[in-house]
């Protein structure tokens, strides 16, 4: 049984008196695609803080490719292979779409190479037309899209897209969850989201989180049918 | 004209007009206004210390006029001390740029957030203008020179060409000095700012987080870029202390401190040129104003306009209201829209300056 | 023990005056988030304002606790209304536009009264201390600033000013759908914060004198006593003031002011590293 990409063990976050992630105990696989769902405040952004380093666990730890990575700083952990799209879009806004990607690609690759990254991941989110425009000026899911090459081009073994079909148009939800697919071809995803269509079009294994914990992890169907989960979504596992 | 084409114009224009005023501007000008003019290029330089650190590397520091005055001090103090120029040049910049790693590093690596910098790097060089200020007894001394405290250091003496100790430079060398300096850092820092470090810089001022989650360490970035822009500050400094042949607590002063980042908020962040001409356009400003007071035409407007802190205050408080990003960047988009009327659509489409360029 | 007497009072006035220089901008930076670097000058117009008043005859002691807050509070309002209200949200900006007021208003002072430093005597007398004589005066500031932090601990806990105040910061649109006008809110808790410098200034001026510069001593200070007292505004400015105005005192003492100075900036940088929020980020949190 080959050793998990990920693992968490007893991941804790406490705010004072908050337990924003209780004993969270999470595998995945090297490749694997999971999604993530759960009502809003179940702590799943306060999750992947602490998987990307942005915040430190106060108990636990979170183990990368066999490695405790619970204390490193945040461009430590990136620089060994793990990406975010984050909740509210984080891109360069005062900069060129062509140089967000350079940015990103040029961390990896030499100047040379870096040119040529570039070029290919404009094409592969669809912004090559804009290759030249300010990214703050793009619309809504553009942005998203940048982030998503941004993120690509450091060719991270982890990918996590919190929220990455927030506020799209049905077609580029379409062409999101096209992508999210292409993507999961070389690379493991974690994927939280609302859109339980967005869910269905990529989704095979769910963890359910709720106030801070696992609820249940399971595939797609088994989950759509789950009443409990159901219950947390429509309060009244909250109500008992 | 694309912007690649365009950089590469603004570079050859300011290349020219830069080695004009170099070599033409001692024989055409009297004595008094090359003296003028050089500090005005001196100040220049100073301008783009915080045009890296600030404009660029999105680092507001409000005591850059801490490493120009310890750059002026250190260059005193080691002349007297050595008789021979070339080591004080040398430390005049690596001393405020030790300063300001030390510093930084507590400040980058100690996560201080960007606010409480520009207190603490005020707090600091009032701490040095407290400090210097006091130290006028004949008690106060390094080697052989006398701090002065308030009174200052008179008598610099001038640098002299490296190995000769008489071989001192005078009035014209001291212009041609200072504005090749000028020239050389403009350029060097154009380099700097077209490099792999230059746009991660700028990334890191654009979004710190995200910049962060790609693998770059802001710590480092920030604190390197604080350090280079502390040793131009000191060579500035250097160059100050020179052109005067005296230095004073005052150089540490707040309203030093002002002037520098109103040189750089009014000629226009994110850009280079811009800060230089808001800075001999301040310097020049003050220094005509200064003049027609003292003309006694007694009207009370000329005493209030020659009031520095009255007129630079009010520069202030306009810019930042009216004309929130600065002569050069106003000026240019004003360019844009009156020169491409008709294509207004694809002025959306159109490059926007890349990184590194005004 | 006259003299550990001694300096327990200078201790407490060090503290005093920490905490009357700063509760001004705690109100404005701690409640507004607007950094005032025209801070140190509301201070010193609060100077100018009671000694002008008391060389016309008025009583010092109205001149300095009730013209001084008066005339600065309405220059507040009106610097909020002219500049401030422009530039919410944007912190540096307001950082150089309150700088550039600074400047302004260090100009206009100096062309109005002179480079010169003007001062009123400290009324009230010495008394002794066995051996020691002390400035009956440091006890009447002791005094004053106790009153000012109860006094804007009661109004913010206990008025209904206070709890619109409180309302309009953490949420102006909540309290704009209550009725509240958030604008006018802030005009008027600008000018509060302003009118409580301009009555420290007034306070302070027997003390050291008047000149136009005199704000810089200040504005470090006070922003370095907000910043590390934290979020909560009377209980932050008091732990803050009381824990530098203790390390500044007892350094002084044993070196020079200069150094107390460094020793105050030094306790400072500590505090932050230690407790990014300031101490009301640690302890007495969701206090006033």
């Amino acid at each position: 049984m080959e050793a998990p990409l990920l693992e968490t063990r007893d991941l804790s976050m406490h705010f004072g008196g908050v337990k924003a992630v209780r004993n969270v105990n999470f595998t995945l696989a090297a490749g694997e695609l999971r999604c993530l769902i759960g009502p809003n405040g179940a702590g799943k952004s306060t999750f992947f803080k602490m998987l990307t380093g942005q915040l430190q666990p106060t108990h636990g730890a979170v183990l990368f490719r066999g490695r405790d990575i619970s204390h490193a700083q945040a461009h430590e952990i990136a620089r060994l292979g793990i990406g975010i799209k984050t909740q509210v879009p984080s891109v360069f806004d005062g900069l060129s779409v062509r140089e967000n990607i350079w940015l990103s690609a040029s961390r990896i690759h030499p100047r040379g190479r870096a040119r040529a990254v570039v070029d290919e991941m404009l094409e592969r989110i669809g912004l090559a037309g804009a290759a030249q425009r300010l990214v703050g000026q793009l619309a809504h899911g553009q942005r998203q899209w940048v982030e998503l090459g941004i993120v690509l081009a450091t060719d991270p073994q982890l990918i996590l897209l919190d929220e990455p079909a927030a506020g799209m148009t049905h077609e580029e939800v379409l062409r999101t969850a096209e992508l999210v697919r292409e993507i999961n071809r070389s690379k493991a995803l974690i994927v939280v989201e609302h859109d339980m269509q967005f869910i269905r079009m990529i989704a095979k294994q769910v963890t359910v989180f709720n106030q801070g914990g696992v609820l249940v992890e399971d595939n797609i169907e088994n989950i759509m049918r789950n009443p409990l989960v159901r219950d947390i979504y429509l309060g009244k596992q909250a109500a008992a | 004209m694309n912007a690649r084409a365009r950089n590469l114009a603004g570079l050859v224009l300011v290349a020219i007009i830069g080695l004009a005023v170099l070599f033409l501007t001692p024989r055409l000008a009297d004595l008094d206004t090359v003296l003028e003019l050089t500090v005005y290029m001196v100040m220049a330089i100073l301008a783009l210390s915080l045009a890296l650190v600030w404009g660029y590397g999105g680092i507001l520091c409000f005591g850059q006029s801490a490493f120009f005055g310890l750059g002026a001090y250190t260059y005193a103090i080691a002349m007297f001390n050595m008789g021979e120029s070339t080591l004080p040049f040398l430390l005049a910049i690596a001393l405020p740029a030790a300063f300001a790693a030390l510093l930084g590093y507590f400040i980058f690596y100690g996560r201080i957030s960007d606010v409480y910098l520009g207190v603490i790097t005020l707090t600091v060089t009032l701490i040095l203008f407290n400090s210097v200020n006091s130290t006028a007894g004949p008690e106060f001394h390094i080697g052989v020179a006398k701090l002065g405290g308030f009174n200052g250091i008179p008598g610099i003496p001038s640098l002299n060409f490296p190995g000769d100790k008489n071989a001192t430079i005078d009035l014209e060398g001291m212009f041609y000095l200072s504005t090749a300096i000028l020239l050389a850092t403009y350029f060097g820092l154009r380099l700097l700012l077209a490099s792999r470090f230059g746009r991660i810089i700028v990334g890191i001022r654009e979004n710190e987080r995200r910049a962060e989650l790609l693998g770059y360490d802001p710590r480092a970035y920030k604190l390197a870029t604080f350090t280079i822009g502390a040793a131009l500050a000191g060579l500035a400094g250097c160059l100050f202390a020179n052109w005067g042949s005296f230095v004073s607590p005052t150089i540490f002063g707040l309203a030093q401190s002002a002037q520098i980042i109103i040189w750089v908020i009014v000629g226009g962040r994110g850009t280079l040129i811009g800060p230089i001409i808001g800075c001999i356009g301040i310097q020049w400003l003050s220094a005509f104003l200064g003049a027609n007071q003292s003309t006694g035409s007694g009207s009370p407007w000329a005493a209030l306009l020659s009031n520095a802190p009255l007129v630079l205050g009010a520069i202030l408080i306009a810019f930042v209201l009216l004309v929130p990003k600065g002569l050069v960047p106003t000026l240019g988009d004003w360019g844009q829209a009156l020169l491409r009327p008709r294509v207004r659509e694809r002025i959306a489409d159109a490059a926007p300056m890349p990184v590194g360029e005004e | 023990m006259d003299f550990v007497a001694l300096l327990a009072i200078q201790i407490l006035y060090a503290i005093a005056s920490l905490a009357l220089i700063s509760i001004g901008l705690a109100i404005i930076f701690g409640m507004m988030r607007v950094i005032n670097l025209a801070h140190g000058e509301f201070l010193m117009l609060g100077g100018y304002a009671a000694i002008v008043a008391t060389s016309h005859g008025i009583s010092i002691w109205i001149a300095m606790l009730v013209v001084a807050p008066v005339v600065v509070g309405i220059i507040g309002i009106i610097v909020e209304r002219t500049i401030i209200r422009f530039l919410y949200g944007r912190i540096i900006d307001t950082m150089l536009a309150t700088w550039g007021l600074s400047l302004f208003l260090v100009g206009l002072t100096t062309a109005v009264f002179g480079n010169t430093t003007v001062g009123i005597s400290a009324p009230l007398g010495s008394f002794e201390i066995g051996a020691y004589r002390a400035s009956a005066y440091t006890l009447f500031v002791i005094a004053v600033a106790i009153v000012v932090l109860a006094g804007v601990f009661s109004v913010l806990r206990w008025t209904r000013l206070g709890l619109i105040a409180r309302g309009t910061m953490q949420n102006a649109n909540m309290a704009a759908a209550l009725g509240v006008k958030p604008p006018r809110v802030y005009a008027v808790t600008f000018g509060i914060g302003a009118a409580l410098s301009g009555l420290a200034g007034g306070v302070l001026a027997p003390v050291s004198g008047v000149f136009p510069t005199i704000g810089v001593a200040y504005v470090a200070k006070s922003f370095i006593t907000v910043i590390g007292g934290g979020a909560a505004i009377v209980s932050g400015t008091a732990s803050a003031s009381a824990l530098f105005g203790t390390v500044n005192q007892i350094a002084t003492f044993a070196t020079t002011p200069v150094f107390g100075e460094v020793a105050l900036l030094a306790a400072a940088i500590v505090l932050i590293r230690l407790l990014p929020q300031g101490i009301s980020g640690r302890f007495f949190r969701r206090g006033i």
